[in-house]
């Protein structure tokens, strides 16, 4: 069996000492020193951008090292491919899971490691063997697609046990998990720790570091800047860590919710071929000066809902009102032109052209309307003096409007997007995850502008996984279940929990149970 | 400054890395088959007379526009293969309707080129909304329409045509004197004209130029061509913009065989030349889209043609070498292209971080 020697707990597992990496203009790793041993969850914790998915990328053989030494079980190694992290014990469990979806758990499992125990009985005894010492639970002959997320992070870390890991690192796991998973994967990691194996945890939900990790690391600007026992410090502390600074809070202030409705949704649907619809019968009224949050567990209807709204999806039925006006027959442009701003949930392939400067990204979305365009031309004077503004005003980190977008850091992107869709007067905005991905400092700052926005009277739409982000944001929290919006919550008197239940649909409060 | 200098420096390198690398392979292979090395370059590359510098622009002129109209769909991220069979289709119109002389003189002209037009973009357009309604690639639809495009040219010829004297070769009839498109002798009579119609391929890429880098139009079709995506977000109607491109750059494509039609031939017959639409898919990557680099593309091109011509005779070297040099140049461009588009990248991130880095630690005090 390739599980060869378990060595004790306690020992070793890993030792980065002096690891750089150099990228081109991006703060990557600097003098990197972490110490993993076995049988311990070992949390990496940082701001986007710190350097914590490069130095897993070097312990996997990804990226190599400029500078520095990786030393697994005590002998020096040098890794330079997956193949070779694979082999020295070394597995990873990225954010987004590569699974073939046509293909049931144990081909899935199988793919690409048929040299082990073959794709026959002797594969299957094996990965029942895994999923029984370590606590698993999957049906290996289930289809993936069939399974719902949680079930499909432990397909994948069902895939890093058969290659033989002993060490085992996670990638935000539980950015795409609902409060009840996160708690069945902290007890799957749990009994990896139990059986010898080092888990490597990256997050940057202090929370849980705290509750499930034996050691904590923090990193921050590229370096490894202290590691702490967790029974030691508290979130804040280890946050103030992360960020050298104060931190901000999404709470808002007194309320200005008016009577006035913006933004009218009602019974819209999106039916599909299969008989189950994406979104059925949603209506929903959103006040000026309100913010209504959208909570539900990825892939339950949010972004149909979105594109429903912003006119981008065909065969939605219902109607959308803004104030007095039927957007119901118009296009996305008409419904921006009217007034609706959009943030969209994947900035890269929504929200920006990576490789146009930043002015012409200015100009997206507002092509009709001044200071973009002027008549049929593009007015490439005024965007670029406009671009300048939003650089200003939104303190987008970059040398000029010139630069590519690509060039720019997450938060900066999302930063320039925010200016972008409040400029021009809006009165709805609706954004989908505007803090997913970007760091402490941008998420405080476009948390503000939502702020600001709410009080000059917009119609806001919030949706976010994070629902401390929610909790702190919104006026009111409806919860989207399989297309529907099954229940509605005073965010003063919801607890995380509350929502994580309505949202997987067995709380009390959900219409629809299982 | 310094990024002053390195972005037109960069835009230079990837076709003169490409350059260098097509000629050596180029040399290679006749290295390889034992012919005259040096001879076949010092042939090519003696200065030429004045008249083949006006074969050379009179060819370099249907290619630019074979370019152009490459460029568009390129341009939208469409790759219309079509160019050849809508130039075949749109020529053969525009000859009939010239050749037929339903309105005399230059109204003649004018009324064949709106033909050309519409007919390129028709054929086109098929493609286009083949794609936009039914989701069919137009690499497969132009394809095939360019096959289609042969035949029915072929069949219609055999309709409208009439016979030369003692020849097989049958065309249309000759389009009237007075609706020709005169030619420029701008290098002395004996050398031959210059096809007048440069002028439009001239106005062509201005047209270019200025409709995808200043219009609303252009810019859609850009960020279209980007990132269908973003696109679709920003309010786009990705559909109709397909079916746009499309129509446009099959209109461009009825425009390649005018040239040679009303400066030349005036008569599209079974022997009219064929295979530009493709030249204009290698001049377009060339050209990088651009449409001073696809003239500088199209010259390039129009005068390994010309130049080769004397190799037969004078080295005993097929001037079907060239074709190889193009081709060797299509397949290096864009490995070079990605290789300083690569790097540029790098420098632009490294430039970005540098000017963050400087003022943050200058103004510490005052941006926080």
């Amino acid at each position: 069996m390739a599980q060869a020697q378990v060595a004790p707990p306690g020992q070793l597992a890993v030792r980065l000492s002096g690891i750089g990496k150099q990228f081109p203009g991006v703060v990557a790793n600097d003098d990197v020193n972490l110490e993993v041993r076995r049988g311990a969850i070992h949390a990496i914790v940082g701001e986007n951008g710190a350097g914590k998915s490069t130095l897993m990328k070097i312990l996997y053989g990804v990226q190599k090292p400029d500078s520095g030494t990786i030393e697994i079980d005590g002998s020096r190694v040098d890794l330079s491919s997956p193949a070779d992290a694979i082999s020295a014990g070394v597995g990873m469990v990225f954010q987004h899971f590569m699974l073939a979806d046509n293909l049931t758990v144990l081909e899935n499992v199988v793919l690409g490691a048929e040299s082990r125990h073959g794709i026959g009985d002797a594969a299957r005894k094996e990965v029942l063997r895994i999923c029984e010492s370590y606590g698993l639970h999957v049906e290996p002959d289930q289809l993936v697609e069939r399974l719902g997320v949680g079930e499909r992070q432990r397909v994948e870390i069902l895939k890093v046990l058969y290659r033989g890991a002993q060490i085992v690192i996670l990638d935000e796991p539980t950015a795409v998990l609902v409060p009840q998973e996160v708690e069945e994967l902290f007890t799957n990691l749990r009994e990896l720790k139990e059986e010898g194996l080092a888990v490597l945890f990256i997050s940057h939900k202090l929370d849980e570091v705290l509750s499930v990790a034996d050691e904590v690391t923090v990193m921050r600007r590229g370096s490894t800047v202290a590691t702490v026992d967790p029974a030691d410090v508290t979130a804040r502390q280890l946050a103030e860590l992360m960020v050298g600074s104060e931190l901000p809070s999404p709470t808002t202030e007194a309320s200005t919710v008016t009577d006035e409705v913006l933004l009218a949704v009602s019974g819209v649907s999106l039916p599909t071929a299969d008989g189950r619809p994406l979104l059925e019968d949603i209506s929903l009224q959103i006040r000026c000066g309100e913010v209504l949050g959208i909570a539900g567990v990825e892939g339950n209807g949010q972004a149909e809902l979105v594109e429903a709204i912003m006119g981008m999806r065909p065969g939605v039925t219902g109607s959308v009102r803004l104030g007095e006006r039927d957007l119901t027959a118009l296009s996305t442009r008409a419904r921006r032109e009217c007034g609706i701003s959009y943030i969209p949930e994947d900035r890269h392939r929504h929200g920006l052209l990576l490789d146009s400067p930043l002015w012409e990204n200015r100009v997206l979305g507002h092509q009709t309307r001044p200071p973009s365009a002027r008549g049929m031309l593009i007015d490439k004077t005024a965007s670029r003096r406009d671009t300048e503004r939003i650089i200003e005003q939104y303190d987008v980190r970059t040398p000029g409007p010139d630069v590519l977008a690509r060039a720019l850091s997450g938060g900066n992107q999302q930063k320039l997007i925010v200016g972008r869709e409040m400029s021009g007067k809006p009165q709805v905005l609706i954004a989908a995850h505007p803090t997913r991905g970007v760091d402490v400092g941008a998420q405080a700052a476009i948390w503000r502008h939502i702020k600001d926005a709410r009080r000059e009277g917009l119609a806001v739409l919030l949706i976010s996984a994070d629902l401390d982000e929610l909790i702190g944001l919104s006026d009111r929290i409806n919860v989207i279940l399989r297309g529907r919006l099954v229940s509605e919550f005073d965010p003063s008197q919801v607890t995380p929990q509350q929502l994580g239940s309505a949202m997987t649909g067995a709380g009390p409060d959900a219409e629809t149970g299982r | 400054m310094t990024e002053r200098l390195t972005k037109p420096l960069l835009a230079v390198a990837a076709p003169a890395l490409a350059l260098v690398a097509a000629f050596a392979l180029t040399s290679l292979v006749l290295i390889i088959a034992g012919d005259p090395t040096g001879e076949v370059w010092s042939t090519i590359l003696t200065p030429p007379e004045a008249r083949n510098v006006v074969n050379v622009v009179n060819a370099a002129t249907v290619y630019y526009l074979s370019a152009l109209a490459v460029a568009i769909g390129f341009r939208m991220n469409l790759f219309n293969i079509g160019v050849d069979g809508q130039y075949r289709v749109a020529t053969f119109a525009a000859a009939v309707v010239a050749g037929e002389a339903w309105l005399p003189g230059i109204l003649g002209t004018v009324l064949a080129v709106l033909a050309a037009v519409l007919v390129g973009a028709a054929w086109a357009g098929i493609a286009g909304v083949l794609r936009a309604s039914r989701g069919v690639s137009e690499v497969i639809s132009t394809i095939m329409l360019n096959f289609i495009a042969t035949s029915l040219v072929a069949y219609s010829l055999r309709r409208v045509a009439v016979r030369e004297e003692g020849s097989n070769i049958i065309g249309t009839r000759e389009i009237p004197a007075e609706s020709r498109v005169p030619g420029l002798p701008l290098l002395g009579e004996v050398n031959g004209e210059i096809y007048g119609f440069v002028v439009v391929a001239a106005l062509c890429g201005a047209g270019y130029w200025f409709l995808l880098n200043r219009t609303r139009f252009g810019f859609d079709l850009r960020a279209t061509g980007q990132s269908p995506e973003a696109a679709v977000a920003s309010g786009v109607n990705v559909k109709r913009m397909i079916v746009t491109a499309m129509l446009l750059s099959g209109g461009v494509a009825g425009l390649v065989g005018l040239p040679i039609l009303l400066g030349s031939a005036y008569t599209y017959g079974s022997t009219f030349q064929s295979g530009i639409g493709f030249a204009g898919i290698a001049i377009a990557l060339l050209g990088r889209n651009h449409p001073v680099g696809i003239a500088l593309g199209a010259l390039l091109f129009a005068y390994l043609e010309e130049q080769s011509n004397p190799l037969q005779i004078l080295v005993d070297v097929s001037p079907d070498i060239v074709k190889i040099t193009q081709g060797i140049i299509v397949l290096t461009v864009v490995i070079s292209y990605e290789v300083v588009r690569r790097y540029g990248q790098r420098v632009e991130q490294r430039r970005v971080a540098q000017a963050l880095e400087r003022p943050e630690g200058e103004r510490a005090g005052v941006t926080t």
